[in-house]
């Protein structure tokens, strides 16, 4: 009779104890969730509180911009399928955004290889650096759509054209920064670069690069930004798929709630690109790059 | 005729300046045997480190030249290796990657692999610092920091090990084991050692000869104190020793009596 009852008292025991370690993490996942959630309370209110400025002003009959609330139910069919394809430019927006990514990406990975080259170019070699650093200060400055017209007439197609005004709408930065990087390379490694006898190729990889890398990846940031802007406006003037052409289309079918839907996505789309940027520069350093 | 392992001769370094000659360092004779410690001591701006620069192959004299081991020295190389000021460890390695950049380049073609990951942490274990083999130097703290830089260049097995103010930068505390290790380290592997200090007890503690230099411009040797203490040395034991005590007397008596430097520091 006792054994029973001490056997008992101590399964009650362990019982306990497994469910009060289930509370415990229970509590603690609710208590992370709850951070997690009061974190993101000022972003909502803030949200929530333009949204209604934006309903209100906007609610008149006479209001030239469509509501939130009529964005979303004109733009509806857009929303739930951004993968229909009815053929020629009569698309989706996925494949819209997948044609400006695409052109995105060749033109940004032409421009990162030469700006990186050009950078360490001229970051390495003064006589470089004075030849070419006022040219590139000059060119830097001009629009990107000024490239436009001369690059459609160098290349005579659409897209090449749009890929050449991403390339050298994002080179500058990256050029720039990297010759920044270069310059910045402390006297001591390069002795002790010097003292190791490193051969020019493994200075490079061993040393210029590693000690580069949060500058290169701050110019990449930046020319992936002008890149996207870019990209929206040469694809209005080009034609063709598209967000770029998207938006200038629903302009001119006066679909204002589309043009809306595409800006936030194109807003999305080029955060989501900086986040990327970010986050190989900080695996490549192995630290913050910022 | 025997040569000296490390000989400097007519050592001098001028720089132009604006279009006008500065002689930094003129007239620099000195010669070090095998296995010695030699420091040079002086007021700052004397060319201590552009001595050292020289010897390193870092910088190029004007005048003279450097002969070690029979060979001319006309460029940097790991037969010379370095022990920085401010360590110069390369942020993006930690402390055995560090090492290991220099042991791979310098025994690639000579050592198997495993060869190079023994030397390499035994160079680090020297330097104790076999601890902290997968830190970064930013995890690392200033005197763990310039371990790992004496571990890299004594992984070089360099003919002279070089170092330009190594304790310079640390608090008197670890700037006191370090100047231990390199002396355990010194007396076991028989280097031989240019120390550049601008630190009286550091240089009497550690050296078997002391050269003085004398203020630029110009500035050149004034003075080779030979510091015959037996080894191994205690600081503790030495601290009331009638000898130390003169030997130290001596260097003070040279920088602040005879080249004292008259300008504020």
């Amino acid at each position: 009779m006792s054994t029973i009852s001490e056997n008992g008292a101590v399964g009650r025991v362990q019982g306990g104890g497994g469910l009060a370690a289930l509370a415990a993490t229970l509590h603690s996942a609710l208590v992370r969730a709850r951070t997690k959630l009061l974190d993101l309370l000022p972003l909502v209110v803030a949200l929530v509180t333009l949204l209604g400025l934006w309903e209100l002003a906007c609610r008149g009959a006479g209001s030239s911009l469509p509501p939130p609330s009529r964005v979303v139910t004109d733009t509806w069919p857009l929303i739930i399928d951004p993968f229909f394809d009815n053929g020629g430019v009569d698309k989706g927006l996925f494949w819209h955004l997948t044609a400006s990514l695409e052109r995105v990406a060749i033109g940004f990975a032409l421009s990162s290889i030469t700006g990186i080259a050009l950078g360490v170019l001229i970051g390495q070699s003064s006589l470089a650096f004075r030849g070419l650093d006022p040219i590139f200060q000059v060119l830097r400055t001009v629009p990107p759509l000024a490239w436009l017209p001369i690059s459609l007439a160098a290349f005579r197609h659409a897209d090449p054209s749009a890929i050449f005004v991403i390339f050298i709408t994002s080179i500058w930065p990256i050029i720039l920064n990297t010759a920044v990087g270069v310059r910045q390379i402390p006297q001591d490694y390069r002795n002790v670069a010097r003292v190791l006898r490193l051969s020019p190729l493994e200075f490079f990889f061993r040393i210029m690069l590693p000690a580069t890398v949060p500058f290169i990846f701050t110019g990449l940031k930046i020319g992936i930004g002008l890149s996207w802007l870019a990209i929206v406006a040469a694809e209005m003037l080009i034609g063709g798929v598209g967000i770029g052409f998207f938006i200038w289309d629903a302009w001119n079918s006066s679909l204002m709630s589309e043009i809306i839907l595409a800006l936030v996505y194109v807003g999305l789309v080029g955060f989501i690109l900086d986040r990327v940027i970010t986050l190989i520069g900080n695996r490549v350093a192995g630290r913050k790059v910022g | 005729m025997s040569h000296p392992y490390l000989s400097l001769e007519n050592v001098g370094m001028d720089f132009t300046v604006g279009g006008r000659v500065f002689h930094a360092v003129t007239d620099v004779n000195l010669a070090i045997e095998r296995g010695q410690f030699v420091s040079i001591i002086g007021h700052s701006g004397c060319g201590k480190s552009t001595l050292l620069n020289i010897v390193a192959g870092l910088a190029r004299c004007t005048e003279g030249g450097v002969i070690l081991d029979g060979q001319e020295v006309n460029s940097p190389g790991p037969d010379r290796a370095v022990v920085f000021q401010n360590h110069s460890l390369l942020p993006w390695l930690t402390a055995y990657q560090n090492v290991r950049l220099a042991v791979d380049k310098v025994f690639g073609g000579r050592k198997s692999t495993t060869e190079r990951h023994d030397w390499t942490l035994h160079n680090l274990r020297l330097v104790h610092m076999d601890h902290a083999v997968d830190k970064r130097p930013d995890e690392l703290s200033g005197g763990m920091k310039q371990r790992v830089g004496i571990a890299r260049a004594l992984a070089m097995e360099p003919k002279v090990l070089l170092m330009d103010e190594p304790f310079g930068a640390l608090d008197a505390l670890t700037r006191a084991h370090l100047q231990d290790t390199v002396m355990e380290i010194q007396t076991r592997l028989n280097s031989t050692v240019i120390m550049i200090t601008h630190d009286v007890d550091e240089a009497v503690l550690l050296s078997d000869r002391i050269v003085m230099m004398t203020n630029g411009p110009s500035a050149t040797i004034g003075e080779v104190l030979a510091v015959d203490l037996p080894r191994p040395r205690r600081r503790l034991d030495l601290s009331d020793d009638a000898r130390y005590i003169g030997y130290r007397a001596a260097v003070l008596r040279f920088l602040y009596e005879r080249h004292a430097k008259h300008e504020a520091a």
